[in-house]
């Protein structure tokens, strides 16, 4: 199979990731925070690894602020349930995930949140003069993707970040897509909260993610339960990452996360991007040269990771990733993406449009390869 | 992380001997201690937080209860990592 669905996870690891969760399984690594004991003591310290793995890959000095979850969307739910309060406004892109456009849909209809979304033109791209327009000095969160996870578009997240902080507005933002392909420092980025994922490309087991929360941002935590510490108290600590972090650490997964971080730093964030940018632009020249093929996004003016979106003249984006799969055993993933408003923007609300996104086991002969299946399908669709 | 670094200062129930313990806010806070400790080769280990600094979870360090190695400890932290406090203590 050619694996071309790596935006959704991906699926294959390195060998150290595997040998990690095994470790961790086998040797009778116990739970972290939870005993003294050693093999409890080993959970800690794998957990407190992956902590500082992550830190160090985000260029923030506070791990201890390195909350993790078990996915991105826990991550984004716990930052914006935990900053947003009645009656604030809130200003997100049209590019994001339903896991912050479902929570914020949800505040607007119990807390009378105001959400403004900044709209994403045709062409796919976005104006920085509509966040300055619609960031105000009352809004308290500006939740922004650090890219597409459609069109793999890269948002200006820095400039983003100042206007907001010039207005008093934290910002969130959802580096999904990037953490591992991208290179993500949250002070470069000016994230007060960013929330990643751990089984894209940081190469971790499915199950892992987490938020990073910047010193001083204020959070009420959305999970509330066991932390192994100060378990007289009837509400979370307020230290981190307990204030955050209920519940049995997810050990095994966490250990293979920090196998994958150290993985992507071993080889260079910088040369994964060059590789990736490479096959993704090998792919959109082939791609787009094929005729009835419409390529989206690629007018936006923007960076991108290495996902693209395409459809086949007018036909179901499910057909086609389904022509895919069955005749040439390509991935790759139809439909919405969880993105109905990025959708909605780009025109294909309807027809949905066929993602493909490479990842760091791509090679130039699966992407020659997936060419000459979407030429082939869209000869038979002609 | 393994066991190599500080000796392990072993507790015998049947002949307690001072210590001093220093707690922590969190299992971070900790461990943080921990490897700062073993970086510095400074003595202790960690052990679960004992009833009489507080009825509580979690995880503390034990050191000998001397002076100097009060100081490395604190030397080896170097303010990276603050306990909560530092208790003297037959264990």
């Amino acid at each position: 199979m050619i694996y071309l669905n790596n935006a959704a996870t991906s699926a294959r690891k390195p060998p150290c990731v595997v040998e990690a969760v095994a470790r961790a399984l086998t040797s009778g690594a116990g739970s972290s925070a939870r005993g003294a004991a050693a093999a409890d003591l080993d959970a800690a310290r794998t957990v407190f690894e992956a902590r500082c793995a992550l830190a160090e890959l985000f260029a923030f000095s506070h791990p201890e602020r390195v909350v993790f979850f078990a996915n991105a969307t826990q991550a984004l739910n716990t930052a914006i349930f935990g900053t947003v309060r009645p009656g604030d406004h809130v200003v997100a892109t049209a590019y994001e995930h339903n896991s912050v456009l479902r929570p914020l849909a949800l505040l607007e209809r119990t807390r009378g949140a105001r959400v403004s979304y900044v709209p994403v033109a045709r062409s796919g791209a976005i104006a920085l003069e509509d966040f300055d327009r619609l960031i105000t000095p009352g809004t308290r969160l500006v939740a922004v993707s650090h890219a597409s996870n459609l069109t793999g578009a890269v948002l200006p997240v820095a400039e983003v970040a100042r206007m907001a902080h010039a207005r008093g507005a934290l910002v969130l933002v959802d580096a999904a897509q990037t953490a591992g392909a991208l290179p993500v420092e949250l002070d470069a980025l000016g994230a007060d909260l960013a929330a990643f994922t751990g089984h894209k490309a940081l190469m971790g087991p499915q199950g892992t993610g987490g938020l990073a929360v910047a010193p001083q941002v204020e959070v009420e935590p959305l999970f509330c339960g066991g932390t192994g510490v100060q378990s007289a108290r009837d509400r979370q600590p307020d230290t981190y990452p307990e204030h955050l972090e209920a519940g049995t650490a997810n050990t095994p997964g966490l250990a293979g996360l920090a196998a994958g971080v150290r993985f992507v730093q071993e080889q260079g964030v910088e040369g994964i991007r060059a590789r990736e940018e490479a096959l993704r632009a090998r792919f959109v020249s082939g791609v787009s040269a094929v005729p009835g093929v419409r390529v989206y996004g690629e007018g936006d003016g923007m960076g991108h990771v290495a996902t693209v979106a395409l459809n086949v003249g007018d036909a179901d984006s499910a057909r086609v990733a389904d022509a895919l799969a069955q005749r040439w055993g390509i991935a790759t993933r139809a439909g919405l993406h969880c993105a109905p408003r990025a959708h909605e923007a780009l025109g294909t609300r309807g027809q949905g449009a066929v993602r493909f996104s490479l990842g760091f086991y791509t090679t130039a002969d699966e992407v020659d390869a997936a060419v000459r299946a979407v030429a082939a399908v869209a000869r038979e669709l002609a | 992380m393994g066991g190599a670094g500080a000796p392990p200062l072993r507790s015998d129930a049947r002949a307690p001997q001072r210590r001093l313990v220093a707690s922590f806010a969190s299992t971070f806070d900790a461990l943080e201690a921990e490897r700062l400790c073993r970086a510095a080769s400074v003595p202790g280990r960690i052990i679960p937080l004992p009833a009489q600094i507080r009825a509580d979870c979690g995880l503390a360090w034990v050191l000998p209860a001397e002076d100097a190695a009060r100081q490395a400890f604190l030397a080896a932290l170097a303010g990276r990592v603050q306990p909560v406090a530092l208790t003297e203590l037959a264990l």
